[in-house]
């Protein structure tokens, strides 16, 4: 979002809101700071701490594993897996969604099968990937595969369909045919709803990954949590969860940064609550609630959106 | 038109050729139009000669966007017989432009982007149709909003820019379905003065459909008359046209330079 250099006047942003990422770091520390006193007093109300490994006893954990070599190998095994699945996912997700979308006879003899595998749960697929595949490795991409590929799908299908019509008619009456109603109107117009499908299948397929390396895995670090709980290394089960939600966090930021860079076309509302004005501007009494029929110029309100807070 | 000759693109015809009409007959004959369902139109005989401007008047739900967008091609006739110079019309082609009332503009792409359309689809090269589409641009007072998305400029902007996609794709016809229809009474006046200029030269048959019969009388050569399910009548609209007055080489000149020097 920095580099909006060349299109300097539009979508210029003049400070980013260090305020904000105080409080949201400060947030985050608040959080560890009451685990590390709970923990750390042996706090043994109804819940019970005493059992629970301080947030020092992780951090040590944590450090130990940094300097091994197995805890690099589980993170690349289990990224492997979920961006083949994902990916995967994403690409047959989005085929199979525009064309039951936009084809009847696709619809129906692709929509049954559809409906009835969709409520079983990826993980519960487990049995099928064991009979199916020849190696666990391609068995957890499958499940991975399958738990992304159903929320882009639906995605993908609403979205095409509630595509503007006249969208589509005004490429018929310029000449264009099929592919490039797909290219210029079906695709892009249906990216928001798609990167919506895209965002909870990441989610659900990392759940799916972690659990099906907890199930039939050889590393990754869905396989070591387990391994770690099974040998009661509490602190190292701790590890694997925040390493979990690290990079589940990583990984849907991605998706949603470029999500907000393909669609940066899409109007917003310029009320964004508790903003402070964008930058040091001039007054300008006479011009302030344009309406939208005049509104010549570019309003500058729309600079105040938070693109770069995730 | 001599006056645009500098900054008008490839038209299909020479800017001062005697008549540099490229526009297109359309008849209907005993057609019954709408859909299957529910026709809207019936035993509807028009002939709309090549070049000339027909509005297309009546209340809403008439059959005014039926009988459009079946002349675009959108909607095969139940009943009947449409053709384009004594060929039938086998779906839409790029002959028969369309101008929508609501924003057909894709929202993705920005108005020059959106202008380029037509003319990728042409299978113009990308320098050639840009240069084209700025030129369109241009002609319709919008060369400073050529990189703005859709919903960044007016309504009357993106109208224009709507305007100024269907005339790049130089088609012979061009369909418009209340083009002004949501626009304030002050930009329509200017959306309809600059209706004129552009068209004047490009010799496209023109089918306009309004509500606004004053709109109507004032655009038209001739106005045809929507009502009960059928096709009152068409009736010539006296001469001299009060369009005329707007058609004047000078007066779109003297425009053109107060545009410029307002910036706009």
């Amino acid at each position: 979002m920095s580099r909006s250099a060349p299109r300097a006047g539009r979508y210029r942003r003049p400070f980013p809101p260090i305020g904000r990422y105080a409080l949201r770091v400060a947030a985050l520390a608040a959080a560890l700071g009451l685990w590390q006193l709970l923990t750390g007093l042996d706090v043994d109300l109804w819940l019970r701490f005493s059992q629970f490994p301080t947030v020092t006893d992780v951090a040590h954990a944590f450090a130990d594993r940094l300097l091994g070599a197995d805890y690099w190998t589980d993170l690349t095994d289990s990224l492997t897996r979920i961006l083949t699945g994902f990916l995967l996912a994403a690409v047959v997700g989005v085929a199979v969604g525009v064309l039951v979308a936009r084809s009847r006879l696709a619809e129906d003899l692709l929509g049954p099968l559809l409906e009835v595998v969709r409520p079983i749960p990826a993980i519960a697929l487990v049995p099928v990937a064991i009979l199916l595949f020849p190696s666990n490795e391609q068995g957890i991409v499958f499940i991975t595969f399958t738990a992304a590929f159903f929320p882009i799908l639906v995605s993908t299908r609403h979205a095409v369909r509630a595509l503007t019509p006249v969208w589509e008619e005004a490429v018929l009456t310029m000449g264009g045919g099929q592919w490039r109603i797909l290219g210029s109107v079906v695709l892009p117009g249906a990216l928001p709803g798609i990167f919506g499908g895209l965002s909870v299948g990441l989610g659900v397929s990392w759940i799916c990954v972690i659990s099906a390396e907890m199930i039939s895995g050889q590393y990754g670090v869905g396989y070591r949590t387990w391994q770690d709980y099974t040998i009661v290394n509490y602190p190292g089960v701790f590890v694997g969860m925040v390493t979990i939600g690290v990079l589940g966090w990583l990984t849907s930021t991605a998706v949603e940064l470029l999500g907000r860079r393909l669609t940066r076309w899409l109007p917003r509302t310029s009320y964004v609550p508790g903003a402070r004005p964008a930058a040091p501007r001039a007054p300008v009494p006479a011009r302030q609630a344009p309406t939208a029929a005049h509104t010549d110029q570019p309003s500058d309100t729309e600079e105040a959106r938070d693109e770069h807070l995730v | 038109m001599s006056t645009s000759s500098d900054t008008k693109p490839d038209l299909r015809t020479v800017d001062n050729a005697p008549s540099p009409v490229r526009g297109t007959r359309l008849t209907l004959h005993a057609a019954t139009l709408g859909r299957p369902d529910a026709s809207v139109l019936e035993g509807v005989d028009l002939d709309i000669t090549p070049g000339e401007i027909l509005t297309v008047v009546g209340r809403s739900g008439c059959g005014k966007s039926t009988l459009l967008r079946t002349l675009a091609g959108l909607l095969p006739p139940l009943a009947g017989k449409i053709s384009q110079d004594g060929q039938s019309l086998a779906g839409p082609t790029a002959e028969r432009a369309l101008v929508f009332q609501e924003d057909a503009l894709l929202p993705w792409r920005t108005l020059r982007a959106n202008v380029e359309l037509p003319l990728a689809i042409r299978g113009l090269s990308r320098p050639n149709r840009r240069t084209q589409a700025e030129a369109w641009l241009a002609r319709v007072g919008l060369a400073e909003q050529a990189r703005q998305l859709p919903h960044r400029v007016s309504g009357g902007q993106r109208q224009r820019a709507q305007l100024a996609r269907a005339l790049a794709g130089a088609p012979h016809a061009v369909l418009m379905d209340e083009p002004f229809g949501a626009l304030d009474a002050q930009t329509r006046a200017g959306m309809q003065d600059l209706l004129v200029e552009v068209l004047h030269g490009t010799g496209a048959t023109v089918v306009f459909v309004t509500h606004d019969v004053d709109e109507a009388l004032f655009l038209g050569d001739r106005v045809a008359l929507l009502g009960a399910g059928r096709l009152i009548s068409v009736r010539e609209v006296p001469r001299p046209r009060e369009r005329a007055a707007h058609d004047n080489p000078a007066r779109i000149a003297l425009r053109r330079e107060v545009l410029t020097s307002l910036g706009s």
